[in-house]
């Protein structure tokens, strides 16, 4: 019953947690130690009120270790909900990236056309660079850096993948706006 | 700093808003533990919990045991919450404090022991600047607890503590640690009692799953050739999951094997009990789990010392496991009906199927499956030709465990050869009466947590089967037996060698036993007298009874220096990589049982 044949897979797991000192080191510590891999990880608060913080990580592995995963996780003091994006139907997951890139001549125009096709968007510029911020799939965005790259010298800033689940239904509610009410009726009657 | 009092004494505590009572940092910690119900607290003052030390100082509530060295005080700790049931307490300073705690946590942390660590820790202002005695405690902790906490808001200190003894002692317990910067313990801080209030985040589950229940419960009544296998969550989850456990294997008809960690869960002098299982477990479990159609695992986590290899683990039975913890499940090995709940609750309801459905087990099946196990059985695999001249090991273990039956008797144990041979030859009738380091295995783990074992049962005969490597390594404790009357007994099974590792050296490393020589060791019996101690010595196997004897009737604290013959190997084995069915029983297996490449790669 050995798990080395099962095929591996990527999954995005989105979780929410205590937006306390150390989270993050809890987290990534628990890959490291025990030897999962990170493909992204994003990080930022959601609640303030609360202090939530929400992670989506894009993880690969074979089903047991997927599953361990989310256990390892769920069970970590700090964390509120674990979501399997992958198993549990569609998702969109984007991330952004800042693209610069140094060219002069025709290939400054033919950046500028590409980076016109994928809907990225000049933020900055001088005669000689440009910085593009474009939006996507990971694939749209590796399939962007390509031909920049292509082009003249490139330096890119990716965010890592942002997700959540399609459809009507709410995974993780924020919590925030009846309790940030209460908060300030209860300043009020002091 | 005191605040006037604006509530009247008498106000009724129920109501809601009522204001909680300022004191220092250092009177919120002592007024918590008093408040969790904390009796006794092992630790070791420094700089940076003086305030604390004072406040222990001004009261009497709780009792502080000062031991020698920190990594003793979590041992202690362990023993003390291993025998009772109840969290462990800690109280170090910060740096050199906290860094030595840490074997003990990670300890705790493998064999799911509550422990509340609280650690001193420089000003909050000086927070990484490098201070005397600093240390980044929370993050070199992080990995070896199951939950730590910072302390940097006098607000939030209360709260911190009550909510770190929920951690330590729900779902799957473990230690937990607190870092407490000095000027938090000296600054102004509320005082509420949120003993009960659990935290947001961590809820664990406690009932097990209706419709998986019905489908385990079914899966245990057609089994043909069925086995219960139980581990330390039984012990952890109170005596009724013991009991609850017992009825239920004796309700069935079926055999039982328990890991190291388990011993004690069901009656080792039961019929239905097959021993220990696992690379020194009996040839009847093993070979039992190996050829099972069903297999019930309550509270065990089919570690590697009782898979063996996974390739060849119990290929043909459907599995059941019951677990606390859902990261337990299906990581080492695929099981078929899982089950997240506490073992006491889960085997409760398991229970009420079983009779609502009258289940009836195939007894047919049952008896044939039995005339199999009882063929095992008469290979004797404990068996070993007891010297009249020198003192055998095993020898050694067995009368010290038939002289101390039926009296109120907890054993430790240290790690290697004498460990598992005391898990071997000692029965244990009753949960909590066994402490040993499992997970870790750590040496020098049985002495201080015998103490923590003498603390709690002032009364009992309580004794640390030792190893003569590992007791030398936390032996500086018999100065706190002594300073506390303690009469713990190290029953030291000298054999000059760290005995495991010699043994897999010889097994494995063609016998080039590199180290492993225990050069210029002390006079145990002189050593126990230097401390204040008893030291006795049996170098024959004539004079052991007499030894035991009197070892027991000392009350003081005793170091039994057993001078056994040197190179016993402990058998039953499983080398490593091989499945089950793959057993040494005896040294004569051992030519014809080779390790394999893999296995030789494998701890």
């Amino acid at each position: 019953m050995t798990t080395t044949d099962q095929p591996i897979a990527r999954h995005t797991i989105a979780v929410l947690v205590a937006n306390e000192p150390g989270v993050l080191a809890r987290v990534i510590g628990l890959f490291s130690g025990r030897g999962y891999n990170i493909e992204s990880l994003t990080v930022s608060e959601v609640d303030e009120v609360n202090a939530r913080s929400r992670i989506t990580i894009v993880t690969s592995g074979t089903p047991m270790v997927i599953e361990q995963i989310k256990a390892q996780l769920a069970r970590l003091v700090p964390v509120y909900d674990v979501h399997d994006l992958t198993m549990e139907g569609p998702h969109v997951g984007r991330e952004m990236a800042l693209v610069k890139i140094r060219n002069t001549g025709d290939k400054r125009i033919e950046s500028l056309r590409i980076a016109d096709t994928f809907r990225a968007r000049a933020i900055d510029s001088t005669l000689e660079s440009f910085v593009f911020e474009l939006t996507g799939d990971t694939g749209k965005i590796d399939a962007f850096i390509d031909l920049m790259v292509s082009l003249g010298e490139v330096e890119v800033s990716r965010t890592g993948v942002v997700a959540i689940a399609r459809g009507e239904h709410v995974h993780m509610p924020l919590v925030r706006k009846a309790k940030a009410k209460r908060r300030a009726k209860k300043g009020a009657d002091e | 700093m005191a605040k006037p009092r604006t509530t009247s004494p008498r106000t009724p505590s129920s109501t809601k808003a009522a204001k909680p009572e300022i004191m220092s940092g250092a009177a919120v910690i002592l007024r918590a533990l008093k408040d969790q119900g904390v009796e006794v607290v092992f630790g070791y003052p420094g700089g940076a919990v003086l305030p604390i030390y004072d406040e222990i100082f001004k009261q009497n509530a709780i009792r502080h045991i000062l031991v020698r060295h920190e990594q003793a005080a979590v041992h202690a700790a362990e023993g003390y919450a291993r025998s009772t049931g109840k969290v462990g307490c800690v109280l170090v300073t910060s740096g050199p404090g906290a860094t030595n705690a840490v074997t003990g946590l990670t300890d705790a942390l493998m064999d799911s022991i509550p422990i509340v660590c609280l650690t001193g820790q420089v000003a909050t202002h000086l927070i990484g600047n490098d201070a005397f005695q600093e240390a980044d405690t929370t993050g070199i902790t992080r990995p070896c607890t199951k939950h730590n906490y910072l302390v940097k808001d006098p607000e939030k200190l209360a709260e911190v503590m009550h909510e770190a003894f929920y951690v330590a002692r729900s779902g799957r317990p473990g230690p937990v640690v607190i870092d407490l910067p000095k000027d938090i313990q000296f600054a102004d801080c509320p005082y509420t009692n949120a003993k009960d209030k659990e935290p947001k985040s961590y809820r664990p589950q406690v009932a097990g799953d209706d419709s998986a229940i019905e489908k385990a419960v079914e899966l245990i009544a057609k089994a043909k050739r069925p086995i219960f296998y139980g581990g330390g969550g039984l012990i952890n989850a109170g005596p009724k999951a013991s009991k609850l456990f017992g009825e239920f294997v004796r309700k069935t008809g079926y055999p039982a094997t328990l890991t190291l960690m388990g011993l004690g869960a069901y009656p080792a002098s039961d019929r239905q009990f097959l021993g220990m299982l696992g690379m020194h477990g009996t040839y009847e479990a093993n070979l039992a789990m190996h050829d099972c159609d069903v297999m019930v695992c309550i509270g065990a986590r089919f570690d590697d010392r009782v898979t063996g290899a996974l390739s060849g683990f119990s290929p043909n039975s459907k599995k059941i496991h019951v677990d606390i913890d859902p990261s337990s499940i299906n990581k080492n090995v695929a099981v078929d009906v899982p089950i997240v709940g506490d073992a006491a609750t889960v085997l409760e309801q398991m229970l009420a199927v079983w009779k609502a459905k009258s289940y009836k087990p195939d007894e047919k099946a049952l008896a044939a499956w039995w005339r199999q196990i009882d063929g095992w059985r008469s290979r004797k695999c404990l068996a070993f030709t007891p010297s009249v001249k020198e003192i055998k090991p095993q020898q050694a273990i067995q009368r010290l465990f038939e002289k101390t039956r039926g009296m109120d008797c907890y054993i430790t144990t240290e790690v290697g050869q004498h460990q598992m041979w005391a898990a071997q030859y000692f029965g244990f009738d009753e949960p909590n009466r066994w402490m040993t380091s499992g997970g870790l295995g750590t040496m020098g783990y049985g002495f201080p947590s015998a103490m923590g074992v003498q603390i709690a049962h002032p009364d009992a005969l309580v004794i640390d089967i030792s190893g003569e490597a590992s007791f030398l390594m936390n032996m500086q404790e018999m100065s706190t037996m002594r300073q506390y009357g303690l009469p713990v007994k190290a029953f030291i099974i000298n054999n000059q060698w760290m005995g495991m590792v010699r043994q897999w050296q010889e097994l494995i490393h063609g016998k080039r036993y590199s180290e492993s020589y225990s050069e210029a060791l002390p006079d145990f019996v002189k050593l126990a007298e230097a401390f204040g101690g008893v030291g006795l010595r049996a170098t024959r196997a004539d004079e052991l009874d007499d030894l035991i004897d009197e070892m027991i009737a000392t009350p003081h604290p005793v170091l039994a220096d057993i001078c056994v013959t040197k190179e016993e190997n402990c058998f039953p084995m499983i080398p490593s990589g091989r499945a089950h069915n793959e057993m040494i029983l005896s040294p004569s297996d051992q030519e014809q049982q080779t390790v394999t490449d893999k296995g030789m790669a494998l701890v």
